[in-house]
């Protein structure tokens, strides 16, 4: 099952539903959608979905593009996310005042960054005043091609327009783009959308990456929890992609320029690796000619060749021992495979009966009866769910308590998984709030969108939204018994925890982060 | 407690959370946006389908309860919320974090025929959810489930409303849970940095700004929890609000059977309180993990009745209120000094709210970070909107305004809100109205009264080794101290 790449809150979208108990509404079964949803896939290859709920005068989108930080190229982690900020900085048409003439300056800075970073990554030989003078070249040529830019007219219009919610977001597994809108402004969007697909300018690169080198010291450097789960994808996978920062290292996030950002572009974002899902006041008759007239011309490209990279068997115990002045934590991870696995829902219930509530086993173990954790979690796939990737347990210790407590508390609890059977109780449960938590889902524009466009882009059919649910209620306690036999073994697991010490006395360097610096080129 | 959660580390993002969006808002008619020259201005705009929400149903008891029902039959759940005056901003000085423990307990513990893990349990056999909660103003109790489910789970939150216990046993895990926010609250430099700016702003005593303390959770009995509850659960302080898939007639018999039979009590009385916002100055507190400065720039706010609330919006607007906003497009877009840069004039609905804008920089960039928000702070004032930025940001406010009412749920919480402080009912359209007229001069005149930057402080959580040029360059420096006081007697936890 889908773990919602941007739902925010650690609740994988629990899906499935054909009828919920007889009560389902005709508005919720899968007939009522079969008349409301109509899907498209254009010549060029991209996928049109158009799901009418005319609740009220408005709609949302969500362009799902099919590549994300996992498919950044080696030696430029954080580019599909960098990428993802460009699509936002306009068109041809859209932010300049003289394309044509703000081209060439472009092509100009292109040419003053590789000279500039030529010399400054050379290992012998590095000429000071040469390196500052390519530097003022190029700084020069940012100058020059700045004159031509309207800063942010892409996302000005929308505004204007009434959009909200105007956002983006870059996981491992994909890059999202998404708002909502008045639906009289259908066209519009129709326009904005599909110019950016087909001809993104990537002006104001080099600043945009200073923002973006912001965003990790935000969620990475400076934060307790960011540094540590860094350094634990980093350590539970040797050779998948998923173990590299999303957000980049900074060495490299640091040293990517535009032009890798537009071969990014060039391979992954051509129309047969994008589904755009809108669902609201919309009729598709009227709509999907015109949404065909704006993203039809968006050119043809060949679908990227899939990764060969697979994460090789783990036979080996690893873990990260972060010692310093914050909060301990406690993480863990085993390897699963991806999300066409036959046991994909058992995962997804052992989770559900690890997490959901306060009936769950975390919560009631760790939680409430030994009162040695605030609070304690399962988390069926992490960090994607296309590519193999770890089933994760995390617990955060109350004052007092430390990661051990954690580690020996969450092991009590699966090991309980692989030698009693879950009761009826429990298995009924994830399974009446699987079709639930589906039901629910459907009452907004937002959440359906993404959800459309997910199950249509990982299972080449949105109908496999609502077909979940005989996956769901196929979950027996053998197959939980089985599934955590098989994969919650030491030699399977990466750990990892914050230990607290004390700060050391002042001026003593106790986890000091590196300073901005130390990075590439600037 | 405020656990991290890891998600929130998965995905990068092109905004940061923190851009304050003040008031979302609506232009029905199909304005036309825009100079010819914009690009896809020349796509034909049609008139927005024709749309009037149903606005709830009010009935008000001879005992002063107020109910609202919102019918929506598109799927078949219904919720129900009991909203009871009173909250954290009412609780005493002594005893801060009572109404959180209150909220936690009062739902943990359940009621005298039904203990709060049986009823964890029967809830969650039906996808159903019975929730309290402890907030500023008000404490809450909330449901929702499948309609079939709704007399079994309705019973069962007017059982917990009219006949909870408070077990001691889960006073003292929901002490542990406020206990460890507490030893957690200093990893966060936004979190530091956020906190402050109350203290600072309506000062460290003020309800609006107490922090709660190891302390003042030890001092916090079950006879508080009971006695709050005594205090505030009455029906002319309270206000029932449903939406979902059902009959509006007959559940209104359903309410007037259920809550008809409550004795009025005496609501608890409107808070007085001063305010006099901060004392100006640069404010600091080390934290030396941390590469990049979280930074507010800060002073007080106002409140929504405010006759000029119209004209602060697009003021918020213009200066703060998305990508094209004065304060994303210089210190973001141009100077790429912050990823999460943004605030507003912030305005609450019975007491000032907060002007804070705040980002997060690297620590070398702090102090020309901060000069360039305060650069376009007073450039409120001296830069009055040119017209392109007064029609965006209205066109911004007023053709987004359907969102503020594109489902049952948010009219129904809209409704809820403006009568629990007394607002007139028509507030929205009120706002609308107000936005339309507003103009260059009326932008001019607020940033003139409202906005001065002598009066503002600046608070930076951040790692002093790496800040260079120093802060002095802002100012004197006056150091601030987070440390957390220990438990009362006890021993320090291992960490604090």
């Amino acid at each position: 099952m889908r773990s919602g790449v941007r739902s925010g809150v650690l609740k994988y979208l629990v899906v499935g539903v054909l009828a919920f108990a007889g009560i389902a509404a005709e508005a919720q079964d899968l007939a009522s959608f079969e008349r409301r949803t109509t899907v498209k896939k254009l010549p060029n290859g991209l996928t049109l979905l158009v799901c009418e709920r005319p609740e009220a005068p408005v709609f949302s989108f969500f362009t799902l593009v099919n590549a994300g930080s996992a498919n950044d190229p080696g030696g430029d982690s954080g580019l599909a996310h960098m990428f993802e900020h460009m699509a936002f900085k306009g068109t041809d048409e859209i932010g300049t005042t003289n394309y044509p003439a703000e081209k060439v300056a472009l092509a100009k800075v292109e040419t003053a960054w590789a000279a500039y970073d030529a010399e400054f990554r050379k290992r012998v030989g590095q000429d000071a005043s040469k390196l500052a003078s390519l530097k003022k070249s190029f700084d020069d040529a940012v100058a020059e091609a700045q004159r031509y830019v309207i800063p942010n007219q892409f996302s000005q219009i929308a505004e204007a327009n009434g959009a909200v919610g105007i956002n983006a977001s870059t996981g491992e597994d994909s890059t999202q783009y998404f708002w909502s809108m008045p639906s009289n402004r259908l066209e519009l969007w129709a326009y904005l959308e599909s110019a950016r697909i087909r001809q993104p300018v990537l002006r104001e690169f080099y600043k945009e990456r200073d923002v973006v080198q912001e965003e990790r010291r935000m969620r990475n450097d400076s934060s307790p929890i960011g540094r540590m789960v860094e350094q634990f994808l980093a350590t539970a996978y040797v050779a998948h992609p998923y173990g590299r920062s999303g957000v980049g290292w900074e060495s490299e996030v640091s040293q990517i320029n535009a032009t890798e950002a537009a071969a990014f572009h060039q391979k992954y974002y051509v129309p047969a690796n994008i589904v755009v899902a809108v669902v609201g006041d919309v009729k598709a008759a009227d709509a999907m000619p015109m949404l065909e007239r704006y993203f039809g011309p968006i050119p043809a490209g060949p679908v990227p060749e899939p990764m060969t990279t697979v994460e090789p068997k783990q036979f080996a115990e690893k873990s990260v021992v972060i010692r310093e002045a914050t909060q301990p934590f406690y993480l863990e991870g085993y390897h699963r495979p991806d999300y066409r696995d036959p046991d994909d829902a058992v995962y997804d219930a052992i989770a559900d009966l690890f997490s959901n509530g306060r009936t769950a086993r975390l919560y009631r173990s760790l939680v409430r009866d030994q009162k040695i954790a605030a609070e304690a979690e399962g988390i069926p796939n992490f960090p994607g769910d296309k590519f193999p990737s770890v089933f994760a347990v995390y617990a955060v210790p109350v004052p007092g308590h430390t990661p051990e407590q954690m580690r020996t508390a969450i092991h009590k609890e699966l090991d309980r998984l692989k030698t009693e059977d879950i009761s009826d109780a429990e298995l009924a449960r994830y399974k009446t709030r699987a079709k639930a938590d589906l039901l629910r889902g459907l009452g907004n524009n937002e959440g359906l969108a993404q959800q459309l466009a997910e199950y249509q882009t990982r299972f080449g059919d949105w109908r496999e939204l609502f077909r979940q649910l005989a996956k769901v209620d196929a979950v027996s306690k053998a197959d939980v018994r089985r599934v955590a036999n098989g994969i919650f073994t030491a030699g399977n697991r990466t750990s990892a925890r914050i230990e607290y010490v004390a700060r050391a006395p002042k001026s003593a360097a106790a986890a000091t982060p590196v300073p901005a610096n130390a990075g590439g080129a600037k | 407690m405020n656990a991290p959660k890891l998600t929130f580390l998965l995905a990068a993002t092109t905004m940061a959370l923190v851009m304050a969006s003040p008031a979302q808002v609506v232009n029905d008619h199909g304005p036309v946006l825009a100079a010819a020259t914009t690009p896809g201005s020349k796509i034909p705009i049609p008139p927005l389908h024709s749309f009037k929400p149903a606005q709830p149903k009010r009935v008000e008891l001879p005992n002063g309860l107020v109910i609202f029902l919102q019918e929506d039959h598109e799927l078949p759940f219904i919720d129900g919320s009991v909203l009871i005056r009173g909250g954290r901003r009412d609780e005493p000085a002594a005893k801060v974090g009572l109404v959180s423990l209150y909220g936690q307990t009062w739902r943990t513990s359940g009621t005298a025929t039904m203990d709060g893990d049986a009823l964890d349990d029967q809830m969650e056999d039906k996808a159903a959810k019975i929730e309290t909660n402890g907030g500023l103003a008000s404490t809450s109790l909330s449901w929702s489930s499948l309609k079939g489910d709704f007399d079994s789970v309705f019973a069962s939150s007017l059982d917990l409303l009219l006949h909870p216990v408070f077990n001691q046993d889960k006073l003292d895990l929901a002490k542990q849970q406020i206990a460890t926010g507490i030893s957690r609250r200093n990893d966060s430099a936004a979190g530091i940095a956020g906190r402050q700016v109350s203290v600072l702003a309506y000062g460290k005593d003020s309800p609006y700004a107490r922090q709660t303390e190891y302390a003042t959770i030890a001092a916090v009995t079950l006879a508080d929890l009971k006695a709050w509850h005594e205090r505030t659960v009455v029906p002319n302080g309270m206000i029932v609000s449903l939406s979902g898939d059902f009959d509006s007639a007959a559940m209104e018999a359903k309410l007037r059977a259920a809550f008809g039979p409550l004795k009025r009590g005496t609501p608890l009385p409107p808070l007085r309180t001063t305010f006099s916002g901060p004392k100006p100055g640069v404010y600091f507190v080390e934290k030396n993990d941390v590469n990049q400065s979280s930074v507010n720039v800060f002073g007080l706010g106002t409140e929504q009745r405010n006759p000029d609330l119209y004209a602060l919006a697009v003021m918020n607007e213009i200066f703060s209120g998305g990508f094209g906003s004065r304060v994303v497009q210089d210190v973001r877009t141009k100077l790429g000094l912050a990823y999460s840069v943004g605030g507003s004039y912030g305005a609450a609905y019975d007491h000032p709210g907060l002007f804070v804008v705040g980002l997060g920089t690297k620590s070398e960039s702090t102090v020309p970070a901060t000069k360039a928000v305060l650069d376009e702070i007073a450039k409120l004032k001296s830069d009055p909107p040119t017209a392109d930025e007064l029609r965006n940001a209205k066109d911004q406010v007023l053709n987004s305004f359907i969102f503020n009412y594109d489902s049952p749920d948010k009219i129904l919480s809209e409704q809820v809100t403006l009568a629990f402080y007394g607002y007139p009912l028509d507030f929205l359209e009120k706002y609308r109205e107000g936005v339309e007229k507003v103009s260059a001069s009326d932008v001019s005149r607020v940033a003139n009264k409202y906005i001065d930057v002598a009066k503002l402080a600046i608070i930076v959580v951040g790692n002093e080794a790496q800040i260079k040029p120093q802060l002095s360059g802002l100012g004197a420096v006056t150091p601030v101290d987070v440390t957390i006081p220990p438990p009362p007697g006890g021993a320090q936890p291992e960490q604090q």
